[in-house]
């Protein structure tokens, strides 16, 4: 299939990607080469097969529900960009 | 002869017998790694790592078997910079360790106090696309040494480190360990926990060793192995000693040579070594047959839509707030996509997006469902030929090394490198590269064996008995 710079840039913007316009270009044409190449799957009859999100047959891993220590706050806060108390510091996000 | 050269089962039995002591080790890696390291670039030198002390202690100083391991930079440790030589890591300093880190300490391992250099996230075949350089080849500096752990195979095929952990999501263990004539396993999926490996494709990723030999693969393994309840992907079955499964037979053993991987793009003189190392291992009592894997042409597209779709669900955790680089920006969502351009390099880029298309309503039927439908398809080739033969011989790559800069203009061609270790991820098997021979050019050429789920065993076997009866992974590149 085709697709368009318009396409690439709602894609881009819900992946929370600025694109500036030279990469827009670049990446609209080696995406476009990426998915004619990924098309050659439209090939194979897929009817009744189940897909394979997972190739172990685990699931509904369970536990005993054992409170444990978990990271202190001040652990998680070593790497912040920006902190104050226990709290991540961000952009003001409501007015 | 110098202690660096050694493989780390040499070195333990020299420790037991009191020959050598981890401070005579430690001292031997760092005089190799300031000679040569400028060259290789395999080590991240991040400002605050000083290469005079460059060893993170153990938790258990009593231990006499202490062979320091180097470690690719998405493995966490605590305390030591691990950034995925990704520029929106930049200073992320984990707060634990990664299960596979506490196991080796727990086993009296030293963790090296650098990191081995990487393609960002990942995400690549060559080691091009670091933040912090490419990584050169030992055997010709001016080839790439494969990816993603290029870091990892490049500095234990130099002698700079005694082994090493590298992650592998389609071919990142084994091909650079083709790449450079070392040895490189991935484990079956849920054999080693990926609890502290920063995530690339979850239902893809494993963490396993590159080695100097297969004895010193088997032993790592041991380390590694084995169930972990903070990695609900990581299978409970029984691990077994691999080191018992280092036995010189091979009498008996049915190899699968899958006629799609000896097509055309696979060079004439890798297919004449690959032949070789076949015919040798008959000689030895192996007996094989050509068998058919029929949808191997379509791994590589199914592959980079699964992994890209499971690569932007992980990388959406990358975003300036918790960790890591922060652009500026007025409101949060301008924040959010000022860091990620900033801080994300192009080929991390150009995944996301294409992962973030996949998954995007109207595609994801298309795309994304297709891709996993058509895994299954591949799964299932490889349980038919397993029910009557013991392992599958490939070439791990169709060509020996590339030059640097051959590949990165043309992400579609970089992929395909990647197309015979592909599958192997896709079904979540266990296979490992061994060095079988050299190019003309000199450039060493790496056999891939592939087994059963869980059947590590088997890959030993068949690999041990080859590299008894064979010189090439004795062979040292001049750097």
């Amino acid at each position: 299939m085709a697709i368009d710079k318009k396409t690439v840039e709602y894609v881009a913007h819900l992946a929370r990607i600025e694109l500036k316009s030279q990469e827009l270009e670049k990446l609209s044409q080696q995406l476009q080469d990426i998915l004619n190449f990924v098309d050659k799957l439209k090939e194979i009859n897929i009817k009744d097969i189940a897909p394979t999100s997972h190739i172990l047959p685990i699931n509904n891993v369970l536990r005993e529900d054992i409170p444990k220590d978990s990271l202190a706050p001040k652990d998680a806060l070593i790497n912040a960009p920006a902190q104050e108390g226990s709290f991540f510091v961000v952009p003001k996000v409501i007015e | 002869m110098e202690l660096y050269k050694l493989t780390a089962h040499e070195l333990i039995k020299k420790l037991k017998n009191k020959e050598t002591s981890a401070q005579e080790i430690l001292s031997s890696l760092t005089i190799r790694i300031k000679e040569i390291d400028s060259k290789v670039n395999g080590y991240v030198r991040r400002s605050k790592e000083n290469m005079d002390s460059p060893l993170v202690r153990s938790e258990n100083d009593s231990h006499s078997g202490t062979v320091p391991i180097s470690v690719k930079d998405n493995i966490c440790t605590e305390g030591l910079n691990t950034e995925c030589c990704s520029k929106i890591l930049g200073g992320f300093n984990p707060p634990y360790d990664a299960t596979v880190i506490k196991k080796l300490k727990e086993a009296g391992m030293p963790i090296f106090g650098l990191k081995t250099n990487m393609d960002e996230f990942a995400f690549g075949s060559s080691t091009e696309n670091s933040s912090f350089g490419p990584t050169h080849n030992p055997w010709n500096l001016e080839c790439v040494p494969g990816g993603s752990s290029g870091g990892s195979a490049a500095v234990v095929s130099a002698d700079e480190a005694i082994w090493a952990l590298g992650s592998d999501t389609g071919g990142s263990i084994r091909q650079p360990a083709a790449f450079c004539g070392v040895v490189g396993l991935k484990p079956t999926y849920g054999r080693v926990s990926r609890y502290g490996l920063i995530a690339f494709a979850s239902s893809l990723d494993q963490i396993g060793p590159i080695t100097k030999d297969v004895e010193d693969c088997a032993l790592l393994m041991n380390i590694i192995s084995g169930y972990d309840p903070n990695d609900s992907t990581s299978s409970d079955t029984d691990v077994p000693d691999y080191a018992k499964a280092l036995v010189n037979d091979v009498k008996g053993i049915k190899i699968g040579i899958p006629k799609e991987y000896f097509v055309q793009g696979l060079d004439p003189e890798v297919k004449s070594i690959i032949e070789e190392a076949i015919n040798k291992l008959k000689t030895l009592g192996a007996s094989s047959k050509e068998v058919s894997l029929p949808h191997t042409q379509y791994a590589v597209p199914v592959y980079y839509i699964i992994a890209t779709a499971e690569a932007s669900s992980n990388l959406a955790r990358f975003d300036g707030v918790q960790y890591g680089f922060r652009s500026g920006g007025l409101t949060l969502i301008e924040m959010y996509k000022k860091t990620r351009q900033e801080g994300f390099g192009e080929e991390a880029k150009r995944r996301i997006i294409l992962g973030a298309f996949s998954l995007s309503h109207g595609y994801y039927d298309a795309y994304y469902l297709r891709a996993l439908k058509v895994r299954t398809l591949i799964k299932q080739d490889f349980d038919a030929v397993f029910k009557d033969f013991d392992c599958i011989i490939t070439p791990t790559s169709p060509t020996a090394a590339f030059k640097i800069g051959e590949k990165v203009a043309d992400p579609l061609k970089m992929y395909l490198s990647d197309i015979y270790t592909i599958s192997v991820n896709l079904a979540g098997l266990p296979a490992v590269s061994i060095p079988c021979g050299f190019t003309k050019k000199g450039l060493p050429v790496g056999l891939q064996i592939l087994a059963k789920p869980f059947n590590e065993e088997m890959l030993f076997r068949v690999a041990h008995t080859y590299e008894e009866n064979s010189e090439w992974h004795k062979m040292k590149p001049k750097v």
